[in-house]
Protein backbone atom coordinates (compact mmCIF):
# COMPACT_ATOMS: atom_id res chain seq x y z
CA UNK A 1 0.00 0.00 0.00
CA UNK A 2 1.52 3.34 -1.03
CA UNK A 3 1.69 5.84 1.82
CA UNK A 4 0.74 9.48 1.99
CA UNK A 5 4.33 10.54 1.39
CA UNK A 6 4.20 8.83 -2.02
CA UNK A 7 1.44 11.22 -2.98
CA UNK A 8 2.25 14.37 -1.06
CA UNK A 9 5.91 14.90 -1.92
CA UNK A 10 7.54 17.99 -0.43
CA UNK A 11 7.75 19.82 -3.75
CA UNK A 12 4.02 19.28 -4.25
CA UNK A 13 3.18 20.68 -0.85
CA UNK A 14 5.48 23.62 -1.59
CA UNK A 15 3.63 24.49 -4.80
CA UNK A 16 0.33 24.05 -2.93
CA UNK A 17 1.37 26.41 -0.13
CA UNK A 18 2.97 28.90 -2.49
CA UNK A 19 1.31 28.55 -5.87
CA UNK A 20 3.25 30.15 -8.73
CA UNK A 21 1.65 32.38 -11.33
CA UNK A 22 -1.75 32.67 -9.75
CA UNK A 23 -3.99 35.37 -11.15
CA UNK A 24 -5.69 36.45 -14.32
CA UNK A 25 -4.75 38.00 -17.65
CA UNK A 26 -6.77 40.31 -19.84
CA UNK A 27 -8.81 38.37 -22.42
CA UNK A 28 -8.15 39.11 -25.21
CA UNK A 29 -5.26 39.33 -25.92
CA UNK A 30 -4.76 36.34 -23.60
CA UNK A 31 -6.45 33.01 -24.27
CA UNK A 32 -8.71 31.56 -21.59
CA UNK A 33 -10.10 28.10 -20.93
CA UNK A 34 -12.10 26.82 -17.98
CA UNK A 35 -11.89 23.27 -16.68
CA UNK A 36 -14.08 21.31 -14.27
CA UNK A 37 -13.51 18.18 -12.27
CA UNK A 38 -17.08 16.87 -12.02
CA UNK A 39 -15.98 14.44 -9.32
CA UNK A 40 -15.16 17.06 -6.71
CA UNK A 41 -16.48 20.30 -8.16
CA UNK A 42 -13.03 21.82 -8.64
CA UNK A 43 -12.88 24.63 -11.16
CA UNK A 44 -9.77 26.01 -12.77
CA UNK A 45 -9.22 28.86 -15.21
CA UNK A 46 -6.06 28.91 -17.29
CA UNK A 47 -4.95 32.12 -19.02
CA UNK A 48 -2.28 31.88 -21.72
CA UNK A 49 -0.44 34.80 -23.30
CA UNK A 50 1.24 34.09 -26.64
CA UNK A 51 3.77 36.18 -28.49
CA UNK A 52 3.86 34.57 -31.90
CA UNK A 53 4.67 30.97 -31.13
CA UNK A 54 6.11 31.64 -27.69
CA UNK A 55 4.19 31.30 -24.42
CA UNK A 56 5.10 34.49 -22.58
CA UNK A 57 2.79 34.11 -19.59
CA UNK A 58 0.37 31.66 -17.97
CA UNK A 59 -1.91 32.42 -15.03
CA UNK A 60 -4.10 30.12 -12.98
CA UNK A 61 -7.22 30.97 -11.01
CA UNK A 62 -9.89 28.84 -9.39
CA UNK A 63 -10.02 26.34 -6.56
CA UNK A 64 -8.84 22.83 -6.10
CA UNK A 65 -7.13 20.24 -3.98
CA UNK A 66 -3.40 20.15 -3.31
CA UNK A 67 -2.77 17.86 -6.28
CA UNK A 68 -4.67 19.90 -8.86
CA UNK A 69 -3.33 23.21 -7.54
CA UNK A 70 0.29 22.12 -7.32
CA UNK A 71 0.18 20.38 -10.69
CA UNK A 72 -1.18 23.53 -12.35
CA UNK A 73 1.42 25.65 -10.54
CA UNK A 74 4.27 23.40 -11.69
CA UNK A 75 2.85 23.42 -15.19
CA UNK A 76 3.11 27.21 -15.38
CA UNK A 77 6.80 27.16 -14.50
CA UNK A 78 7.38 24.36 -17.00
CA UNK A 79 5.76 26.04 -20.01
CA UNK A 80 6.33 29.79 -19.61
CA UNK A 81 9.02 30.87 -22.06
CA UNK A 82 8.60 27.76 -24.20
CA UNK A 83 7.17 27.50 -27.68
CA UNK A 84 3.72 26.02 -28.15
CA UNK A 85 5.25 22.87 -29.64
CA UNK A 86 7.65 22.45 -26.73
CA UNK A 87 4.81 22.94 -24.25
CA UNK A 88 2.74 20.34 -26.08
CA UNK A 89 5.66 17.91 -25.86
CA UNK A 90 5.80 18.44 -22.10
CA UNK A 91 2.03 18.02 -21.92
CA UNK A 92 2.27 14.72 -23.78
CA UNK A 93 5.05 13.45 -21.53
CA UNK A 94 3.16 14.47 -18.43
CA UNK A 95 -0.04 12.80 -19.53
CA UNK A 96 1.91 9.69 -20.45
CA UNK A 97 3.31 9.62 -16.91
CA UNK A 98 -0.24 9.97 -15.57
CA UNK A 99 -1.57 7.11 -17.68
CA UNK A 100 0.51 4.36 -16.08
CA UNK A 101 -1.92 2.34 -14.03
CA UNK A 102 -1.28 -0.16 -11.35
CA UNK A 103 -2.95 -3.48 -11.92
CA UNK A 104 -5.67 -3.99 -9.36
CA UNK A 105 -6.31 -1.57 -6.54
CA UNK A 106 -6.11 -4.30 -3.94
CA UNK A 107 -2.65 -5.46 -5.03
CA UNK A 108 0.46 -4.67 -3.06
CA UNK A 109 2.75 -4.72 -6.06
CA UNK A 110 4.94 -1.74 -6.50
CA UNK A 111 4.10 0.45 -9.46
CA UNK A 112 6.22 0.43 -12.57
CA UNK A 113 8.58 3.18 -11.50
CA UNK A 114 11.46 3.62 -13.87
CA UNK A 115 10.11 1.33 -16.55
CA UNK A 116 11.27 2.28 -20.05
CA UNK A 117 7.98 3.85 -21.16
CA UNK A 118 8.06 6.37 -18.31
CA UNK A 119 9.14 9.67 -19.81
CA UNK A 120 11.90 11.55 -18.09
CA UNK A 121 13.07 15.14 -18.27
CA UNK A 122 10.01 16.50 -16.52
CA UNK A 123 12.03 17.95 -13.66
CA UNK A 124 9.94 18.87 -10.60
CA UNK A 125 6.90 17.48 -12.34
CA UNK A 126 8.21 14.00 -11.73
CA UNK A 127 7.18 14.49 -8.10
CA UNK A 128 3.65 13.93 -9.35
CA UNK A 129 4.59 10.43 -10.50
CA UNK A 130 3.20 9.04 -7.23
CA UNK A 131 -0.29 10.18 -8.19
CA UNK A 132 -0.71 7.18 -10.48
CA UNK A 133 -0.71 5.00 -7.38
CA UNK A 134 -3.92 6.82 -6.39
CA UNK A 135 -6.01 6.48 -9.58
CA UNK A 136 -8.88 8.62 -8.27
CA UNK A 137 -6.49 11.56 -8.09
CA UNK A 138 -5.17 11.36 -11.67
CA UNK A 139 -8.00 13.64 -12.84
CA UNK A 140 -6.90 16.17 -10.21
CA UNK A 141 -3.33 16.17 -11.54
CA UNK A 142 -4.36 16.50 -15.19
CA UNK A 143 -7.11 19.12 -14.74
CA UNK A 144 -4.86 22.16 -15.22
CA UNK A 145 -3.02 20.54 -18.12
CA UNK A 146 -6.13 19.61 -20.05
CA UNK A 147 -7.46 23.11 -19.51
CA UNK A 148 -4.16 24.57 -20.71
CA UNK A 149 -4.48 22.37 -23.82
CA UNK A 150 -7.98 23.75 -24.43
CA UNK A 151 -6.67 27.30 -24.12
CA UNK A 152 -3.98 26.57 -26.74
CA UNK A 153 -6.65 25.11 -29.01
CA UNK A 154 -8.45 28.45 -28.80
CA UNK A 155 -5.52 29.99 -30.65
CA UNK A 156 -6.38 27.95 -33.71
CA UNK A 157 -10.15 28.18 -33.51
CA UNK B 1 -36.46 -1.46 21.59
CA UNK B 2 -32.81 -0.47 21.41
CA UNK B 3 -30.40 -1.42 18.69
CA UNK B 4 -27.70 -4.00 19.41
CA UNK B 5 -25.11 -2.46 17.09
CA UNK B 6 -22.53 -5.20 17.64
CA UNK B 7 -25.04 -7.77 16.43
CA UNK B 8 -26.10 -5.50 13.56
CA UNK B 9 -22.49 -5.05 12.41
CA UNK B 10 -22.10 -8.83 12.33
CA UNK B 11 -25.02 -9.02 9.88
CA UNK B 12 -22.97 -7.14 7.26
CA UNK B 13 -20.17 -9.29 5.84
CA UNK B 14 -18.30 -6.38 4.21
CA UNK B 15 -17.88 -4.64 7.56
CA UNK B 16 -15.59 -7.50 8.60
CA UNK B 17 -12.93 -6.65 6.02
CA UNK B 18 -9.80 -4.57 6.36
CA UNK B 19 -8.64 -1.69 4.17
CA UNK B 20 -4.94 -0.77 4.01
CA UNK B 21 -4.38 -2.98 7.07
CA UNK B 22 -7.04 -1.24 9.18
CA UNK B 23 -10.54 -2.51 10.00
CA UNK B 24 -12.90 -0.76 7.62
CA UNK B 25 -14.83 2.21 9.03
CA UNK B 26 -17.70 2.70 6.63
CA UNK B 27 -19.12 6.22 6.86
CA UNK B 28 -20.57 6.63 3.38
CA UNK B 29 -24.06 5.18 3.72
CA UNK B 30 -25.47 8.41 2.29
CA UNK B 31 -23.92 7.31 -1.00
CA UNK B 32 -24.81 3.65 -0.63
CA UNK B 33 -25.39 1.42 2.37
CA UNK B 34 -23.78 -1.93 2.97
CA UNK B 35 -25.92 -5.04 2.53
CA UNK B 36 -26.81 -7.54 5.26
CA UNK B 37 -26.34 -11.26 4.68
CA UNK B 38 -30.13 -11.70 4.64
CA UNK B 39 -30.41 -9.55 1.49
CA UNK B 40 -27.51 -11.29 -0.25
CA UNK B 41 -29.00 -14.69 0.63
CA UNK B 42 -32.47 -13.75 -0.63
CA UNK B 43 -31.06 -12.65 -3.98
CA UNK B 44 -28.85 -15.70 -4.30
CA UNK B 45 -31.75 -17.99 -3.38
CA UNK B 46 -33.76 -16.51 -6.24
CA UNK B 47 -30.98 -17.20 -8.75
CA UNK B 48 -30.21 -20.63 -7.31
CA UNK B 49 -33.75 -21.95 -6.94
CA UNK B 50 -36.46 -19.98 -8.80
CA UNK B 51 -34.74 -17.94 -11.55
CA UNK B 52 -37.38 -17.41 -14.25
CA UNK B 53 -39.02 -14.43 -15.91
CA UNK B 54 -42.06 -13.02 -14.17
CA UNK B 55 -45.66 -12.58 -15.38
CA UNK B 56 -45.00 -14.90 -18.31
CA UNK B 57 -44.32 -18.62 -17.90
CA UNK B 58 -47.09 -20.90 -16.68
CA UNK B 59 -44.55 -23.23 -15.11
CA UNK B 60 -43.81 -23.72 -11.44
CA UNK B 61 -40.65 -21.69 -10.90
CA UNK B 62 -41.94 -18.81 -13.04
CA UNK B 63 -44.93 -18.67 -10.74
CA UNK B 64 -42.68 -18.72 -7.68
CA UNK B 65 -40.52 -15.91 -9.13
CA UNK B 66 -43.64 -13.84 -9.83
CA UNK B 67 -44.95 -14.39 -6.31
CA UNK B 68 -41.58 -13.56 -4.73
CA UNK B 69 -41.14 -10.32 -6.69
CA UNK B 70 -44.73 -9.19 -6.11
CA UNK B 71 -44.35 -10.03 -2.40
CA UNK B 72 -41.58 -7.44 -2.39
CA UNK B 73 -44.04 -4.85 -3.69
CA UNK B 74 -46.35 -5.68 -0.79
CA UNK B 75 -43.45 -5.40 1.69
CA UNK B 76 -42.57 -1.95 0.33
CA UNK B 77 -46.19 -0.81 0.54
CA UNK B 78 -46.38 -1.96 4.16
CA UNK B 79 -43.01 -0.34 4.95
CA UNK B 80 -44.15 3.12 3.78
CA UNK B 81 -47.73 2.87 5.03
CA UNK B 82 -49.31 2.63 1.58
CA UNK B 83 -52.73 0.96 1.69
CA UNK B 84 -52.68 -0.09 -1.97
CA UNK B 85 -49.68 -2.06 -3.24
CA UNK B 86 -50.55 -0.94 -6.80
CA UNK B 87 -49.27 2.47 -5.79
CA UNK B 88 -45.72 1.07 -5.59
CA UNK B 89 -43.90 1.41 -8.92
CA UNK B 90 -40.47 -0.16 -9.21
CA UNK B 91 -37.88 1.95 -11.00
CA UNK B 92 -34.12 1.78 -11.45
CA UNK B 93 -33.44 4.23 -8.62
CA UNK B 94 -34.82 7.42 -7.06
CA UNK B 95 -33.52 9.45 -10.00
CA UNK B 96 -35.62 7.42 -12.43
CA UNK B 97 -38.61 7.69 -10.08
CA UNK B 98 -38.43 11.50 -10.21
CA UNK B 99 -37.87 11.44 -13.96
CA UNK B 100 -40.95 9.24 -14.29
CA UNK B 101 -43.04 11.93 -12.59
CA UNK B 102 -41.43 14.67 -14.70
CA UNK B 103 -42.08 12.82 -17.96
CA UNK B 104 -45.41 11.12 -17.36
CA UNK B 105 -47.17 13.50 -14.98
CA UNK B 106 -45.24 16.63 -15.93
CA UNK B 107 -45.80 16.34 -19.68
CA UNK B 108 -49.50 15.72 -19.16
CA UNK B 109 -50.04 18.47 -16.62
CA UNK B 110 -47.45 21.25 -16.93
CA UNK B 111 -47.55 24.04 -19.48
CA UNK B 112 -45.49 27.13 -20.20
CA UNK B 113 -45.31 29.41 -17.18
CA UNK B 114 -46.33 26.74 -14.65
CA UNK B 115 -44.04 26.74 -11.64
CA UNK B 116 -42.26 23.80 -10.02
CA UNK B 117 -41.06 24.84 -6.57
CA UNK B 118 -37.88 23.10 -5.41
CA UNK B 119 -35.57 23.90 -2.51
CA UNK B 120 -31.90 24.80 -2.41
CA UNK B 121 -31.31 21.54 -0.54
CA UNK B 122 -32.08 19.39 -3.58
CA UNK B 123 -29.90 16.72 -5.11
CA UNK B 124 -29.36 17.15 -8.86
CA UNK B 125 -31.85 14.30 -9.36
CA UNK B 126 -34.63 16.61 -8.17
CA UNK B 127 -33.37 19.61 -10.14
CA UNK B 128 -32.29 18.53 -13.61
CA UNK B 129 -35.58 16.80 -14.64
CA UNK B 130 -37.36 20.11 -13.93
CA UNK B 131 -34.69 22.09 -15.78
CA UNK B 132 -35.27 19.74 -18.71
CA UNK B 133 -39.00 20.48 -18.63
CA UNK B 134 -38.17 24.17 -18.44
CA UNK B 135 -36.10 23.86 -21.61
CA UNK B 136 -38.67 21.67 -23.32
CA UNK B 137 -41.86 23.56 -22.54
CA UNK B 138 -41.02 26.71 -20.63
CA UNK B 139 -42.05 25.78 -17.11
CA UNK B 140 -40.45 27.85 -14.35
CA UNK B 141 -38.20 26.35 -11.66
CA UNK B 142 -38.43 28.40 -8.47
CA UNK B 143 -36.25 27.95 -5.41
CA UNK B 144 -37.03 27.94 -1.68
CA UNK B 145 -34.12 29.80 -0.04
CA UNK B 146 -32.18 28.74 3.05
CA UNK B 147 -31.77 30.09 6.56
CA UNK B 148 -28.31 30.66 8.00
CA UNK B 149 -28.23 27.21 9.60
CA UNK B 150 -29.01 25.46 6.33
CA UNK B 151 -32.74 24.88 6.81
CA UNK B 152 -35.53 26.04 4.50
CA UNK B 153 -36.54 29.68 4.85
CA UNK B 154 -40.33 29.51 4.62
CA UNK B 155 -41.10 33.07 5.81
CA UNK B 156 -42.20 33.99 2.31
CA UNK B 157 -43.90 30.69 1.48
CA UNK B 158 -47.25 32.18 0.39
CA UNK B 159 -45.48 34.32 -2.18
CA UNK B 160 -43.27 31.42 -3.31
CA UNK B 161 -46.36 29.30 -3.97
CA UNK B 162 -47.90 31.65 -6.53
CA UNK B 163 -48.47 29.81 -9.80
CA UNK B 164 -47.00 26.59 -8.40
CA UNK B 165 -48.26 23.26 -9.79
CA UNK B 166 -45.76 21.01 -8.01
CA UNK B 167 -43.68 21.32 -4.87
CA UNK B 168 -40.71 18.94 -5.20
CA UNK B 169 -38.54 18.77 -2.08
CA UNK B 170 -36.19 16.45 -0.28
CA UNK B 171 -37.16 15.11 3.14
CA UNK B 172 -33.52 14.97 4.33
CA UNK B 173 -30.67 16.93 2.76
CA UNK B 174 -27.89 14.68 1.51
CA UNK B 175 -25.40 17.44 2.32
CA UNK B 176 -26.47 19.10 5.58
CA UNK B 177 -28.73 16.38 6.96
CA UNK B 178 -31.43 19.01 7.50
CA UNK B 179 -34.99 17.66 7.76
CA UNK B 180 -37.35 20.21 6.20
CA UNK B 181 -41.00 20.42 7.36
CA UNK B 182 -42.32 18.41 4.42
CA UNK B 183 -45.80 17.98 5.91
CA UNK B 184 -46.19 21.74 6.10
CA UNK B 185 -44.98 22.05 2.50
CA UNK B 186 -47.34 19.32 1.30
CA UNK B 187 -50.31 20.96 3.03
CA UNK B 188 -49.34 24.36 1.66
CA UNK B 189 -49.04 22.88 -1.84
CA UNK B 190 -52.48 21.32 -1.61
CA UNK B 191 -53.97 24.59 -0.34
CA UNK B 192 -53.06 26.22 -3.66
CA UNK B 193 -54.11 23.23 -5.76
CA UNK B 194 -50.57 21.97 -6.33
CA UNK B 195 -49.13 18.50 -5.79
CA UNK B 196 -46.16 17.54 -3.63
CA UNK B 197 -43.33 15.18 -4.55
CA UNK B 198 -40.90 14.15 -1.85
CA UNK B 199 -37.40 12.89 -2.54
CA UNK B 200 -37.13 10.33 0.26
CA UNK B 201 -33.71 8.95 -0.71
CA UNK B 202 -32.11 9.99 2.60
CA UNK B 203 -35.32 9.71 4.64
CA UNK B 204 -36.92 6.32 3.98
CA UNK B 205 -33.76 4.36 4.97
CA UNK B 206 -33.49 6.18 8.30
CA UNK B 207 -36.91 7.25 9.62
CA UNK B 208 -40.18 5.38 9.95
CA UNK B 209 -42.11 6.41 6.85
CA UNK B 210 -45.86 6.77 6.45
CA UNK B 211 -47.01 8.38 3.21
CA UNK B 212 -50.26 9.48 4.85
CA UNK B 213 -48.32 11.29 7.60
CA UNK B 214 -45.97 12.88 5.07
CA UNK B 215 -49.04 14.10 3.21
CA UNK B 216 -47.33 13.93 -0.17
CA UNK B 217 -48.63 12.80 -3.55
CA UNK B 218 -45.42 11.19 -4.80
CA UNK B 219 -42.52 9.69 -2.86
CA UNK B 220 -39.27 8.65 -4.55
CA UNK B 221 -36.57 6.54 -2.92
CA UNK B 222 -33.89 4.01 -3.75
CA UNK B 223 -33.06 0.50 -2.59
CA UNK B 224 -29.30 0.66 -2.30
CA UNK B 225 -29.27 3.31 0.44
CA UNK B 226 -31.56 1.16 2.64
CA UNK B 227 -29.60 -2.11 2.82
CA UNK B 228 -30.95 -3.28 -0.54
CA UNK B 229 -29.21 -3.79 -3.88
CA UNK B 230 -28.42 -1.20 -6.55
CA UNK B 231 -30.61 -1.08 -9.65
CA UNK B 232 -33.93 -0.85 -7.82
CA UNK B 233 -35.86 2.20 -6.70
CA UNK B 234 -39.43 3.07 -5.93
CA UNK B 235 -41.95 5.66 -6.96
CA UNK B 236 -44.97 5.68 -4.71
CA UNK B 237 -47.85 7.76 -6.03
CA UNK B 238 -51.48 8.21 -5.11
CA UNK B 239 -53.54 5.70 -7.10
CA UNK B 240 -55.76 8.19 -8.92
CA UNK B 241 -52.71 10.17 -10.04
CA UNK B 242 -50.91 7.07 -11.33
CA UNK B 243 -54.08 5.84 -13.05
CA UNK B 244 -54.33 9.12 -14.94
CA UNK B 245 -50.67 9.20 -15.98
CA UNK B 246 -49.62 8.06 -19.47
CA UNK B 247 -46.85 5.45 -19.67
CA UNK B 248 -43.19 6.49 -19.47
CA UNK B 249 -41.13 3.79 -21.21
CA UNK B 250 -42.76 1.57 -23.83
CA UNK B 251 -42.26 -2.16 -24.34
CA UNK B 252 -43.27 -5.49 -22.92
CA UNK B 253 -44.99 -5.82 -19.54
CA UNK B 254 -46.44 -2.29 -19.72
CA UNK B 255 -49.18 -3.21 -22.23
CA UNK B 256 -52.54 -4.95 -22.19
CA UNK B 257 -52.72 -5.15 -25.98
CA UNK B 258 -50.59 -4.21 -28.97
CA UNK B 259 -52.04 -3.90 -32.47
CA UNK B 260 -50.73 -2.75 -35.83
CA UNK B 261 -52.38 0.59 -35.21
CA UNK B 262 -51.48 1.14 -31.56
CA UNK B 263 -51.45 -0.25 -28.01
CA UNK B 264 -53.45 -0.32 -24.82
CA UNK B 265 -51.39 0.29 -21.68
CA UNK B 266 -51.45 -2.06 -18.73
CA UNK B 267 -52.81 -1.16 -15.31
CA UNK B 268 -50.65 0.51 -12.71
CA UNK B 269 -48.05 -0.18 -11.49
CA UNK B 270 -46.99 -2.41 -14.42
CA UNK B 271 -47.83 0.36 -16.91
CA UNK B 272 -44.66 2.05 -15.71
CA UNK B 273 -42.49 -1.06 -15.60
CA UNK B 274 -41.62 -1.75 -19.24
CA UNK B 275 -39.44 -4.74 -20.00
CA UNK B 276 -38.22 -7.54 -17.75
CA UNK B 277 -37.90 -6.00 -14.30
CA UNK B 278 -34.86 -6.39 -12.03
CA UNK B 279 -36.36 -9.45 -10.36
CA UNK B 280 -33.51 -10.32 -8.00
CA UNK B 281 -33.31 -6.67 -6.98
CA UNK B 282 -37.04 -6.54 -6.23
CA UNK B 283 -36.59 -9.58 -4.01
CA UNK B 284 -33.50 -7.91 -2.52
CA UNK B 285 -35.26 -4.67 -1.60
CA UNK B 286 -38.09 -6.74 -0.14
CA UNK B 287 -35.59 -8.59 2.05
CA UNK B 288 -34.02 -5.25 3.01
CA UNK B 289 -37.27 -3.81 4.36
CA UNK B 290 -37.97 -7.08 6.17
CA UNK B 291 -34.53 -6.73 7.78
CA UNK B 292 -35.07 -3.07 8.74
CA UNK B 293 -38.56 -3.79 10.11
CA UNK B 294 -37.11 -6.64 12.16
CA UNK B 295 -34.82 -4.16 13.91
CA UNK B 296 -37.48 -1.45 14.07
CA UNK B 297 -37.24 1.88 12.28
CA UNK B 298 -37.86 3.78 15.51
CA UNK B 299 -34.91 2.00 17.14
CA UNK B 300 -32.75 2.80 14.11
CA UNK B 301 -33.70 6.49 14.19
CA UNK B 302 -33.11 6.66 17.94
CA UNK B 303 -29.67 5.11 17.53
CA UNK B 304 -28.74 7.48 14.70
CA UNK B 305 -29.89 10.53 16.66
CA UNK B 306 -27.84 9.52 19.65
CA UNK B 307 -24.78 8.74 17.49
CA UNK B 308 -25.14 12.03 15.58
CA UNK B 309 -25.29 13.85 18.89
CA UNK B 310 -22.15 12.01 20.03
CA UNK B 311 -20.36 12.94 16.79
CA UNK B 312 -21.33 16.62 16.90
CA UNK B 313 -20.34 16.83 20.57
CA UNK B 314 -17.03 14.95 20.51
CA UNK B 315 -15.80 16.33 17.18
CA UNK B 316 -16.76 19.81 18.38
CA UNK B 317 -14.75 19.24 21.59
CA UNK B 318 -11.73 17.92 19.71
CA UNK B 319 -11.52 20.46 16.90
CA UNK B 320 -13.46 23.54 17.97
CA UNK B 321 -13.63 26.16 15.23
CA UNK B 322 -11.13 24.24 13.07
CA UNK B 323 -13.87 21.84 12.04
CA UNK B 324 -16.99 23.21 10.38
CA UNK B 325 -19.92 20.80 10.23
CA UNK B 326 -22.71 22.16 8.04
CA UNK B 327 -26.37 21.95 8.94
CA UNK B 328 -28.53 22.15 12.06
CA UNK B 329 -27.11 21.09 15.45
CA UNK B 330 -30.44 19.89 16.85
CA UNK B 331 -30.55 16.14 16.14
CA UNK B 332 -34.35 16.20 16.05
CA UNK B 333 -34.11 18.39 12.95
CA UNK B 334 -31.34 16.53 11.14
CA UNK B 335 -30.23 13.10 10.00
CA UNK B 336 -26.81 11.52 10.55
CA UNK B 337 -25.10 13.30 7.66
CA UNK B 338 -22.00 15.28 8.61
CA UNK B 339 -20.57 17.50 5.88
CA UNK B 340 -17.21 18.63 7.17
CA UNK B 341 -14.59 21.22 6.32
CA UNK B 342 -11.38 20.95 8.38
CA UNK B 343 -9.52 24.26 8.28
CA UNK B 344 -8.65 24.98 4.67
CA UNK B 345 -7.87 21.38 3.81
CA UNK B 346 -9.50 20.39 0.54
CA UNK B 347 -12.08 17.62 0.82
CA UNK B 348 -10.13 15.44 -1.59
CA UNK B 349 -6.96 15.73 0.47
CA UNK B 350 -8.85 15.12 3.69
CA UNK B 351 -10.60 12.01 2.46
CA UNK B 352 -7.26 10.73 1.13
CA UNK B 353 -5.81 10.81 4.63
CA UNK B 354 -8.94 9.19 6.05
CA UNK B 355 -8.71 6.42 3.45
CA UNK B 356 -5.24 5.55 4.72
CA UNK B 357 -6.98 4.57 7.97
CA UNK B 358 -9.67 2.52 6.28
CA UNK B 359 -12.23 5.30 6.75
CA UNK B 360 -14.67 5.68 3.87
CA UNK B 361 -16.22 9.12 3.44
CA UNK B 362 -17.49 10.95 0.39
CA UNK B 363 -15.55 13.95 -0.90
CA UNK B 364 -17.02 16.36 -3.40
CA UNK B 365 -20.15 18.34 -4.18
CA UNK B 366 -22.55 15.48 -3.41
CA UNK B 367 -24.56 16.16 -6.58
CA UNK B 368 -25.95 19.30 -4.97
CA UNK B 369 -24.06 22.14 -6.65
CA UNK B 370 -26.70 24.87 -6.11
CA UNK B 371 -26.55 24.12 -2.38
CA UNK B 372 -22.75 24.04 -2.35
CA UNK B 373 -22.65 27.49 -3.98
CA UNK B 374 -25.10 28.72 -1.34
CA UNK B 375 -22.84 27.33 1.40
CA UNK B 376 -19.86 29.00 -0.27
CA UNK B 377 -17.85 25.81 -0.76
CA UNK B 378 -16.93 23.74 -3.80
CA UNK B 379 -16.66 20.51 -1.87
CA UNK B 380 -16.94 18.95 1.57
CA UNK B 381 -15.98 15.65 3.15
CA UNK B 382 -19.17 13.91 4.14
CA UNK B 383 -19.44 11.25 6.81
CA UNK B 384 -22.88 9.64 6.91
CA UNK B 385 -24.01 7.39 9.73
CA UNK B 386 -26.29 4.37 9.62
CA UNK B 387 -27.57 1.58 11.79
CA UNK B 388 -24.26 -0.33 11.82
CA UNK B 389 -22.09 2.60 12.94
CA UNK B 390 -21.13 3.14 16.54
CA UNK B 391 -19.08 5.46 18.72
CA UNK B 392 -15.84 3.67 17.84
CA UNK B 393 -16.39 4.63 14.17
CA UNK B 394 -16.82 8.27 15.16
CA UNK B 395 -13.71 8.09 17.36
CA UNK B 396 -11.70 6.60 14.49
CA UNK B 397 -12.88 9.46 12.29
CA UNK B 398 -11.77 11.97 14.91
CA UNK B 399 -8.33 10.35 15.22
CA UNK B 400 -7.81 10.41 11.45
CA UNK B 401 -8.99 14.03 11.24
CA UNK B 402 -6.34 14.88 13.83
CA UNK B 403 -3.68 13.25 11.70
CA UNK B 404 -4.89 15.14 8.63
CA UNK B 405 -4.71 18.41 10.57
CA UNK B 406 -1.10 17.55 11.54
CA UNK B 407 -0.13 16.47 8.01
CA UNK B 408 -1.48 19.59 6.34
CA UNK B 409 -0.35 21.92 9.14
CA UNK B 410 0.71 25.00 7.22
Amino acid sequence: MPGLEDLYREVILDHYRNPRNRGELEVPPALLAEGFNPLCGDEVKVYVQLDGDTITDVRISGQGCSISQSSASMMTTAVIGRTVDEARDTLRSFKQMMSIHEHGLDSHESPQDGSPEVPSGLGDLEALRGVVKFPVRIKCATLGWNTFDQALAEAHS
Amino acid sequence: MTLDVTAVKADFPLLGREVHGCPIVYLDSGATSQKPQAVLDAMNRYYETINANVHRGAYHIAELATIASEDARRSIARFIGATDEHEVVFTKNATEAINLVAHAWGRANLAEGDVVLVSLLEHHANIVPWHQLAEERGIVVRWIPLTDDGCLDLDDLDHLLEGVKLVAVTAVSNVTGAIPPVRRLADAAHAVGALCLIDGSQYVPHLATDVADLGCDFLAFTGHKMCGPTGIGVLWGRRELLDAMPPFLGGGEMILDVRQDGFTPNEVPWRFEAGTPPIAEMIGIGAAVDYLEGLGMDAIRKHEMSLTDYALRTLGDRFGDDLLIHGPTDTARRGGILSMCLREIHAHDLSQVLDQHGICVRAGHHCAKPLMRELGVTSTSRASLYLYNDESDVDALGDALEEAARFFDF
